[in-house]
């Protein structure tokens, strides 16, 4: 498409508008799918986006750090624990290790035992913190060298609770592109239906058109632009909307865990702005190919 | 202008016309008739590119009608104005948009046509019902319009089917009027009609030839009208 034709079809021409008449009931239908289904995309990017963010933060967070517990009996604990931090210092991929004190360690407990306990009468395991580094270790090398040289060492990277957890998140998210997908795929349908039904119920006006000499492309920049305009008026409204409706949602606390995270952080408050052009990208498309194929189909 | 060599045309049941030749000549006045069915529309929608024809060859404006594409065929349909039986108007438009709907869908603008616009329309005499909805006029006025509406873009060739099917006689008179003006201005005409007395009436003032339908064919009427 020229620069010419485009500006055209964005800037209109009152009289081409004219030419075909206005269909109130089919227009608002075509706003109201147009604005339901941005409304419905604004929240499925957010669910995506949300639980993009968790999948990130838990993968990341958790990957990065493991516990080395050194389980043995108390007048071995100290040259075990010191044996392993020299391995876990020589094993390439580990930015840190740092055993914990032994306030730490109460600390932990705290919640079940409460703040008084004395960890000196108890076989505590020692834990010991690792930060990995980027790369990472060898986990499966690090194990076996610690079962050989410290056997009461266990080393937890936190693989087994952390995997389910990512996986659901990264689920979620696909859900939520599924979602969009779907969404703008449904409203390529419904354009192309109402589409259909414009062009079929001016069969005769565009009969007429074709009689004064009328170009195909003239008659149907006529029904493109029009559907284009009200898919873009209607998402713009179901857009505004739906970013209304995620704005009012509590922030994200630590009370309400996941949940409340579902919204836009920053920059992605920008993204729904996106469906509105889209969504008139999707009917133009449609139409273009409704009313290309209803033309050619005509004698 | 519009040359027609061996054609012949079949709806599916049987042939309608075949072996049609005939030459309408740059500004020539020609009337068609023959009786209802005989296939005066048809001949006349072959000769503007409505139809194709079955058989023969169809050139207007010196091009093959049947290797145009669409674009080239609205093209056509620019350089010839046709006055439909049924006048086909947009209903939710005003007369004078409906007039100017070949230079509105020609893309030419329309502020400044207007002079030639109420000049034409004072010309069919339509100038106090320039803004009434095609629904509202009689059917004479209706012709008018459709005449007016056929040569807005100034064409070479005017085709009208039955201008004069649903007016009066003093109507018809005007509208023939009408049509002989044009001619004068060196516009081809081709009139299907079988009104006789309106062919008669031409005759006294245009050198009209008469080609008659029957039995499949087209024939040249003598003077005996």
């Amino acid at each position: 498409m020229s620069e010419g034709r485009l500006r055209k079809l964005i800037m209109g021409d009152a009289q081409a508008d004219r030419v075909v008449p206005p269909s109130g009931f089919t227009a608002q239908l075509t706003l109201f799918v147009a604005g339901a289904m941005a409304f419905l995309a604004v929240f499925a990017l957010a669910l995506s986006l949300a639980s993009g963010r968790l999948a990130t933060r838990w993968a990341d967070e958790l990957a990065r750090a493991a516990t080395l517990r050194i389980n043995a009996p108390a007048e071995q604990r100290l040259a075990q624990t010191e044996a392993a931090l020299t391995i876990l210092q020589q094993t390439p991929g580990v930015a840190s290790a740092r055993a914990l004190s032994d306030a730490e360690q109460a600390a932990l407990l705290a919640p079940w035992f409460g703040s008084s306990l004395v960890l000196d009468g108890l076989p505590v395991p020692q834990l010991i913190e690792v930060i990995e580094d980027d790369p990472g270790y060898d986990g499966t090398g690090l194990r076996l060298r610690l079962q050989a040289e410290v056997p009461g060492a266990v080393l937890d990277d936190h693989t087994r609770w952390r995997a389910p957890l990512v996986d659901a998140a990264r689920a979620l998210r696909r859900l939520g592109t599924v979602a969009i997908l779907l969404i703008a795929g449904a409203t390529a349908a419904m354009i192309t239906l109402a589409a259909n039904a414009a062009l079929a119920a001016n069969a005769q006006v565009i009969e007429v058109l074709r009689l004064v000499g009328a170009l195909d492309s003239y008659i149907a920049h006529a029904f493109i632009r029009r559907f284009t305009l009200r898919a873009l008026g209607g998402a713009a409204a179901g857009m505004a909307l739906g970013m209304i409706g995620v704005w009012l949602m509590p922030a994200a606390s630590n009370e309400g865990g996941f949940l409340t995270g579902l919204g836009f952080q920053g920059w992605t408050w920008g993204l729904p702005l996106l469906i509105p052009p889209l969504g008139a990208l999707v009917a133009f498309v449609a139409t273009s190919r409704a009313a290309k194929k209803r033309l050619g189909d005509l004698a | 202008m519009i040359e027609l060599e061996n054609v012949g045309y079949n709806y599916g049941g049987g042939e309608l016309l075949s072996d049609v030749s005939v030459k309408l000549a740059p500004g020539s006045f020609h009337f068609l008739t023959g009786p209802s069915g005989a296939g005066k529309t048809t001949l006349l929608k072959l000769c503007y590119g409505a139809l194709t024809p079955t058989s023969g060859r169809v050139r207007a404006m010196n091009m093959d009608v049947r290797g145009l594409d669409r674009d080239q065929m609205a093209h056509l349909r620019r350089r010839v104005g046709v006055v439909h039986q049924d006048c086909r108007f947009l209903d939710h438009l005003s007369v004078i948009e409906n007039i100017a709907l070949p230079l509105t869908v020609a893309g030419k603008d329309l502020s400044q046509e207007d002079a030639n616009l109420r000049e034409l329309l004072t010309w069919v005499g339509l100038s106090q019902r320039a803004d009434a909805l095609p629904p509202e006029l009689s059917g004479g006025e209706r012709q008018r319009a459709a005449l007016a509406r056929s040569v807005i873009l100034s064409p070479d060739v005017i085709i009208a089917d039955e201008p004069t099917g649903n007016v009066d006689w003093d109507m018809s008179q005007r509208l023939l009027q009408l049509l002989v003006e044009l001619n004068r201005m060196g516009k081809t005409i081709l009139v299907a009609t079988h009104d006789m007395s309106l062919i008669r009436a031409a005759k006294k003032q245009v050198q009209a030839r008469v080609l008659r339908i029957s039995a499949k064919q087209l024939h040249q009427a003598g003077a005996d009208l």
